[in-house]
C-alpha cells in the first residue's frame, strides 16, 4: 500500500505542476501579445534550435532533395490524364537534370526578380517547416539578423511573393506565409489599379489560395487578373510590386452585395526552396513610392 | 548511466523536434507529419511511469511549441503532450506486456495531443483553427503516428530502460 500511495501522490503532483505550468504559460503569453515575458524563452528557443535545424538541414538536404523530387513525380502522375504527355517530358527531365543545376536555374529565377525590380536580396534557404497539426503556415530560413533580415520584411523566391519575415534569431528567421490564414496582405490588380486586402485560406497544399476584397464595393475584379503587393509604408512589411497571385474566381455575395474572389499564388507554398528576403527597397524605380497599406 | 540521464534525454528532445520541422516536414501526408516528441514522451511515460511521462511532455511541449517555426500562443503543445505522457504512463502495464497494446497508447496519445492542442487554439481564437480543419488534420496525424511507431518507441524505450536499469517500483 505504501510504494502505491506514494506513487499515485507523486502523479499527481506531476500531473497538476504540469498542466498548472502549461496554462500559465499559455495564459501570459495570449495576455501579453508581442510584449509578452514568454517571447525571450521564444528568442532563446529560436537561438538554440537554429543552428540546429541549419545543421539538421545540410545533413539530410542531399537526401530530402532526392525524395522531394519524387514526391513531386508522384503528384505529377496523379495529376489529370491530360498532362501526362508533360509529366512524362518533366520526369525525364528530373531524372536526368541534377539537383545542383535545379539549384543554378532557382538562383537565376531569383537573380530575375532582383534585376528588373531593384530590390536588394538576402538569399535563405528554407530549412524547416511547421506540420499541419499546428494549424499555422509558417517556415524557417537560413538567413538572421547577422545576415541583415529583421522582423517584417518581404520574403520572395523566383515566382513571386512568399510571405513576411515574423521573427528572427541571428542565424534564422520564421517567416509567416502568404497562405496562413492570419496572413493579410494589400494587393493592387494590374488591369484595374484597383486595391484590395487578400487573406490566406490556411492551406499549404494544392488548394492553397487567397481571398481578395476590393476596397471599392462596386469594382469587379477580372479572371486571369495579376494581383501584385500595394506595398505598405516603408516596404515593411510588404514592399510594392512583388507579383502575388492571379483571380481564379470571382464571387457576388448577394448579401453583403461585396465581390470577393479566389486567388491563385504564384509561388508553390509546399515547395519552397530557395527565397529571397527584401532587405533594401527599389533604388531606381521611377515614381513616388507606394505607402498606406498595411 | 543515471548521471548522464538528464543530457541524453535533452538531446534526443532537441533531435526529436528537429527531426519533427526539418526532415519529416518533407515526408509529410497533406502537411501532416508523425509527432516523434509524442511517441518519446510516450516511450519514456511506458518505461518509467506516469510522473516522468507527464513531466517529460511538459518539457518536450514546450519544446515544440517554442523551436522556429512555431507561431502562435505557447504551451499548447507543452499541455497536450503532458497530458499525453500521464496516459501513456497510466497504460504502462499493458503497453509492457504487448506490441498492440503499445500501438493503441500511441494512438490514443496522439489522439489526446493533437485534440488539446486543437481545443486551446479554438479558445484562444488563433487564426488557422478551425474544427473543420482539426478533424482533418486529426485522423492523419494519428495514423502516421501509429504508423512510424514501431520505428521509434521500442528504440526509445531502449534507450530508457539502458538510461536507468533499476526497475521502477512505482
Amino acid at each position: 500500500m505504501g510504494p502505491d500511495r506514494d506513487q499515485s501522490r507523486h502523479t499527481r503532483t506531476a500531473l497538476v505542476v504540469s498542466v498548472l505550468v502549461a496554462v500559465t504559460v499559455m495564459t501570459l503569453d495570449a495576455a501579453g501579445g508581442s510584449s509578452s515575458p514568454v517571447e525571450p524563452l521564444r528568442a532563446g528557443a529560436a537561438e538554440v534550435f537554429g543552428p540546429i535545424e541549419l545543421g539538421a538541414d545540410a545533413v539530410v538536404r542531399p537526401v530530402t532533395s532526392a525524395v522531394s523530387l519524387l514526391t513531386e513525380m508522384r503528384e505529377l502522375r496523379s495529376d489529370n490524364a491530360a498532362l501526362a504527355d508533360e509529366n512524362a517530358a518533366m520526369r525525364a527531365e528530373l531524372a536526368t537534370e541534377r539537383v545542383d543545376r535545379n539549384r543554378l536555374a532557382e538562383y537565376d529565377a531569383l537573380a530575375g526578380v532582383t534585376d528588373g525590380t531593384g530590390f536588394e536580396l538576402v538569399p535563405a534557404r528554407v530549412v524547416a517547416v511547421g506540420p499541419a497539426q499546428a494549424f499555422a503556415r509558417t517556415v524557417t530560413i537560413s538567413a538572421g539578423t547577422a545576415d541583415g533580415v529583421r522582423a517584417d520584411l518581404t520574403v520572395v523566391n523566383g515566382a513571386g511573393l512568399v510571405g513576411r519575415v515574423l521573427s528572427t534569431s541571428r542565424h534564422t528567421a520564421t517567416v509567416l506565409l502568404a497562405v496562413d490564414a492570419g496572413s493579410v496582405i494589400g494587393g493592387r490588380l494590374d488591369r484595374s489599379m484597383e486595391l484590395g486586402f487578400l487573406r490566406g485560406n490556411g492551406s499549404l497544399g494544392a488548394d492553397g489560395r487567397l481571398t481578395l476584397n476590393l476596397v471599392d464595393p462596386d469594382a469587379v475584379p477580372g479572371e486571369g487578373d495579376t494581383i501584385v503587393t500595394w506595398g505598405s509604408r516603408g516596404g515593411s512589411p510588404y514592399v510594392a510590386g512583388v507579383p502575388v497571385g492571379s483571380v481564379q474566381v470571382v464571387q457576388a455575395s448577394a448579401g453583403d452585395q461585396s465581390v470577393s474572389a479566389t486567388v491563385e499564388p504564384f509561388v508553390d507554398m509546399s515547395a519552397l526552396d530557395l527565397v529571397g528576403v527584401v532587405t533594401g527597397a527599389a533604388k531606381a524605380r521611377p515614381g513616388p513610392a507606394a505607402g498606406g497599406a498595411p | 548511466m543515471r548521471v548522464l540521464r538528464p543530457f541524453v534525454t535533452a538531446v534526443l528532445v532537441l533531435l526529436t523536434v528537429t527531426l519533427q520541422v526539418g526532415l519529416f516536414a518533407r515526408l509529410s501526408i497533406a502537411g501532416v507529419v508523425p509527432d516523434l516528441a509524442l511517441l518519446l514522451v510516450v516511450a519514456a511515460a511506458i518505461v518509467r511511469g506516469p510522473a516522468y511521462g507527464t513531466v517529460l511532455g511538459l518539457v518536450a511541449g514546450l519544446a515544440v511549441d517554442l523551436a522556429p517555426p512555431a507561431d502562435g500562443v505557447a504551451g499548447r503543445w507543452a499541455l497536450g503532450l503532458a497530458l499525453a505522457g500521464w496516459l501513456a504512463g497510466q497504460a504502462r502495464s499493458d503497453a509492457k506486456q504487448s506490441a498492440f497494446a503499445t500501438l493503441i497508447t500511441v494512438a490514443v496519445a496522439s489522439l489526446v495531443a493533437t485534440s488539446v492542442y486543437a481545443l486551446t487554439g479554438l479558445v484562444l481564437a488563433e487564426p488557422g483553427v478551425s474544427v473543420a480543419e482539426a478533424l482533418e488534420v486529426l485522423p492523419v496525424a494519428l495514423l502516421y503516428d501509429v504508423a512510424i511507431t514501431p520505428l521509434v518507441v521500442p528504440l526509445a524505450m531502449l534507450i530508457m530502460r539502458t538510461l536507468d536499469p533499476t526497475p521502477v517500483r512505482w
